[in-house]
């Protein structure tokens, strides 16, 4: 097999220097009942063509050449060929956690440069190595507010990604962790400051809001941080579209910010792998979760990155340890890297601003529900047919329209959440708002049971 | 003697904030097909940022070379032999890496129509039946992000099962040589942890745990091969304990590369265990991620499993959201897919058969290295080794030489270290794994390097406590960098 670099000549050889004749004596011990006696139940391998052959075929029973108006959390945009350039090289892609510093500082290295962009967008003062993802970056920063304010309960918005406020609800269940959920304006789809202002209580430790929220629209970060901070809460900022941040002004009000770099060269790839990030104000650094890169010097007196605060991970600490995280997603967080690299200080402002205006390119012809201030998606009620419905129209013409709300948002299920990236052709933009506004005639509101 | 490296220039390279100067750029967008928008109309003035304060600016020459020269910093498997214990680092397949990007997967959109997902989850759904095929385990999750996720999902899948039936319990058990990932995973899903000390032979105690199993504990966390490299011989016994008293065995399946195709957990009385994608399943460690952590479970924890579960009706594949007795969530959407994909073509490739194969291989380099470096090495546990042999510095402390120190001469002879002090039950240990995908001619250099540093031990051991010597960078100050911690660059 081509994965196994031995000749029967020298694998004979080596059973010998072991005392046995057949690789199935060195497993004589095994006690009869643990053995599995039989071959296991799957087919024999296959070639590398097989293989991409096998791959191709799936591909093409998935969606393929459509226009898509999703986003949601993923958003389509366009990965420069240098990311993928440097993340294939072996020695980053093959290369293990960088515990030994003296022959990982490449990975060190990028690591450090990625905290330090992290902390420049967010305007938070430190950053870790990444999380797993947005989703379970939520319910570490809430764990991470509870204890550093020894207060339990949890407040999120409704306008927090619905699956990321299901992770946190499934990490918070058993760890005396209280989560309650405050509303959105009906008229504005931000975040109801007064509903927000009436849940709070001094037990609370954390509240959670996302900005740009759910709904796309720009929430006010610092009304937030005020009624937070005045019963002694953290105020935890969640994105998910980490492109808005080249024009909206960082989250500086918030103790910790929590984030989806998805949209930074990392392939939608139905749902991951993504990395995540938590970065914090200065003085909360020894309660974060995860890997942390820092500097300092070698013996020689060079400039040389290590690992640090190893002292609040699980390796040291076990059960006291601030998480259970060990792996953070350092290939996928130096393609984030790479793209910030690329992109730039005028880049990222400008990639935004294109983002901007197809958005709104598009709001002009479809009208927003909601009055809120908003980047690259907003939500629209559908007129004279359901979301689905209007979905199913817009297949037959190759597109993928946007994500009906009811799944979530019952009090929506008139409406959906439609996305446009630079990668958005107003061609197709015009072929969605022309099918929104077309009156529903037989043949297009057929509905399959 | 030093065979395997020879020193060679290697390149300097600044921060690329240091790199940066103004107007210099990597990009290009297209001409807009719409036309601009004011930003601060749009998003009102006080939304609106002035700039992104340090952000780099560089040119593509200088990017692609900024990140080429940093690579040749790193040690990598391409390079060669990784042997660290436990983690299992083998090579990982560039047609894995391929597949993963194949247009119609890398860009499908978790929420695009179920009929516009089939290939995807076609791919979910074929890696699910393989995995519960080669665990004996009746129904796999994938959506846990990583090793240390899939325990926590697996204790919460124990947990909500002795919910269901009246107690969750209070306790975990985990033996003393357990992965710190353990423990701490216990905590957060909300039990106390009792450690469990090992037998003589490095294994779980049955006299012991007899004791300590009360209708208090909900779950004994095993790993098994253990970190020492043993198989649990009682495990069958083991099981037994726990279920008379109505507790679950849950299985660290980070060794599960000395097992598959040879003996399955499900067999042998686990009730839940995960699976590292990035060790078992060849996908790329990437410098410290993304994993993936499968969790498997028999039939009784099925209907606990995270939303949504793949279902298939005929021809066609579902998400089935409606489960009422689920744990919930534990990550956004489906799992890492493109970790999935990886491990799958890797299964593929291997098939039935081969996938034993290499198992037999991964147990046969390890045994070799066991006998070859017997003569120099103590060995505190001489149960026969699986895919890992563990060995102590006792000899060597003796002489001043610590298992950290020899794991830093390692370098200068090309070789990343093997696992430093890990498993805390030997003392001073070394903890090698060489995994089924090095040849003999790697495993002897590794084996001829090893044996020359307990050699350097006996007549200098002054310079053995010096290394490394040869590489760019020099051993470094970890203790100021914990001290006063700088996390991020500033001007």
């Amino acid at each position: 097999m081509r994965y196994l670099p031995k000749s029967e000549s020298e694998r004979r050889e080596m059973l010998e220097a072991c005392g046995v004749s057949t690789p199935e004596e060195l497993f004589a011990h095994l006690p009869d009942a643990v053995r599995l006696n039989r071959p296991l139940d799957l087919a024999p391998g296959i070639s590398e063509y097989e293989i991409v052959q096998y791959f191709r075929e799936r591909a093409d029973q998935n969606a393929n050449g459509y226009a898509s108006f999703l986003g949601a959390g993923v958003y389509n945009h366009y990965r420069p060929v240098l990311v993928d350039t440097v993340v294939s090289r072996g020695e980053f892609l093959t290369s293990y956690t960088p515990y030994q510093a003296e022959i990982a500082q490449g990975t060190l290295t990028t690591i450090f440069e990625f905290q330090t962009m992290i902390c420049q967008l967010t305007g938070m003062d430190v950053a870790n190595a990444s999380m797993y993802d947005g989703s379970t970056a939520v319910p570490e920063a809430a764990m991470m507010a509870v204890r550093a304010t020894g207060k339990g309960r949890v407040l999120v918005a409704k306008t927090v990604h619905p699956e990321y406020r299901e992770v946190l609800g499934t990490y918070a269940k058993h760890q005396g962790m209280p989560v309650e959920e405050f509303g959105y304006v009906r008229e504005s789809g931000a975040l109801d400051l007064e509903d927000l202002e009436r849940k709070m209580d001094d037990l609370t430790g954390a509240v959670i809001i996302q900005t740009p929220n759910f709904f796309g629209i720009v929430e006010q970060v610092k009304a937030a941080a005020e009624i937070a901070h005045k019963r002694g809460a953290l105020l935890v900022v969640i994105f998910t579209e980490a492109v808005s941040l080249g024009l909206l002004e960082p989250p500086t009000d918030a103790d910790i910010v929590a984030g989806e770099l998805q949209s930074f060269a990392i392939s939608p790839s139905y749902g991951g792998p993504y990395a995540g990030i938590i970065a914090v104000k200065e003085k909360y650094i020894r309660q974060v979760p995860g890997r942390l890169v820092g500097q300092s010097l070698d013996s020689r007196g060079n400039r040389a990155f290590c690992l640090t605060l190893s002292t609040r991970e699980q390796h040291i600490r076990r059960e006291k340890a601030t998480s259970n995280i060990c792996t953070n997603q350092a290939l996928i967080a130096l393609m984030a890297t790479v793209f910030m690299t690329v992109y730039g200080k005028q880049g990222l402002r400008e990639l935004a601003e294109q983002n901007l205006a197809k958005a709104h390119y598009l709001a002009g012809k479809l009208k927003p529900r909601f009055t809120g201030k908003f980047f690259n998606e907003f939500v629209v009620r559908a007129e004279g047919k359901t979301p689905e419905e209007l979905n199913k129209q817009l297949l037959k013409k190759k597109i993928i329209g946007g994500l009906p709300l009811g799944r979530f948002y019952p009090e929506l299920a008139d409406s959906y959440l439609v996305c446009a990236t630079e990668m958005t052709k107003r061609a197709d933009m015009d072929a969605l708002v022309a099918a929104a506004a077309a009156q529903p005639t037989a043949e297009n509101v057929e509905v399959t049971a | 003697m030093i065979e395997k490296v020879t020193q060679h220039l290697s390149q300097n390279e600044p921060l690329l904030f240091e790199r940066s100067s103004p107007g210099k750029k990597a990009y290009q967008l297209p001409e807009l097909d719409v036309p601009a928008v004011d930003a601060a109309e749009a998003l009102g003035a006080e939304n609106v940022r002035r700039e992104i304060e340090g952000f780099p600016e560089v040119s593509e020459v200088e990017a692609i070379r900024h990140f080429t020269r940093l690579s040749t910093w790193n040690y990598a498997i391409d390079y060669g032999m990784y042997p660290l214990g436990s983690c299992t680092m083998k090579y990982n397949p560039r047609i894995n890496e391929q597949v993963a990007r194949t247009e119609g997967l890398a860009w499908a959109h978790p929420y695009q129509p179920e009929a516009l997902s089939q290939g995807c989850m076609e791919i979910m759904w074929s890696l699910e039946q393989a995995l519960a095929e080669i665990c004996g385990m009746d129904a796999v999750t994938l959506q846990p992000a990583a090793g240390a996720h899939g325990e926590l999902t697996g204790i919460l899948l124990i947990r909500a099962l002795l919910e269901k039936r009246g107690n969750p319990r209070k306790k975990i058990l985990i033996p003393d040589s357990a992965h710190g990932t353990n423990p701490a995973t216990a905590a957060i899903a909300g039990y106390a942890v009792e450690n469990i000390k090992s037998s003589e032979t490095g294994g779980v105690d049955l006299a012991t745990l007899e004791q300590l199993v009360t209708d208090d504990v909900a779950a004994l966390m095993v790993t098994n091969p253990n970190t020492l490299g043993v198989f649990e011989n009682n495990i069958a016994r083991v099981a037994e304990i726990l279920h008379r008293k109505g507790a679950m065995l849950y299985m660290d399946g980070a060794n599960m590369n000395a097992l598959v195709g040879i003996a399955r957990p499900g067999d042998f009385g686990v009730d839940v265990m995960h699976l590292n994608l990035h060790k078992t399943f060849s996908t790329p460690h990437g410098g410290g991620g993304p994993g993936a952590g499968p969790v498997a479970v028999k039939k009784v924890l099925e209907p606990f499993l995270p939303t949504p579960r793949l279902k298939r009706s005929g021809k066609k594949l579902a998400f089935d959201y409606k489960r009422k007795h689920s744990i919930g969530r534990v990550k956004a959407f489906y799992g890492n897919f493109g970790v999935l994909v990886r491990a799958l073509a890797y299964a593929l490739a291997h098939g039935g058969p081969g996938l034993k194969n290499a198992t037999m291989d991964a147990v046969l380099n390890a045994i070799y290295i066991r006998k070859a470096l017997e003569p120099y090495f103590d060995l505190p546990y001489t149960s026969p080794s699986m895919h890992e042999v563990v060995f102590s510095d006792d000899r060597q402390a003796k002489l001043g030489v610590r298992t950290g120190e020899i794991a830093k001469r390692l370098i200068d002879y090309g070789f990343h270290p093997y696992t430093v002090s890990f498993p805390m039950i030997v003392h001073g240990a070394l903890m090698i794994e060489p995994t089924e995908t090095e040849s003999k001619d790697e495993i002897d250099v590794f084996i001829n390097a090893m044996i020359s540093i307990a050699k350097e031990i006996e007549t200098d051991p002054q310079m053995v406590k010096g290394a490394p010597y040869n590489t760019r960078t020099s051993k470094v100050d970890e203790v100021t960098a914990a001290r006063k911690p700088v996390l991020r660059w500033k001007p």
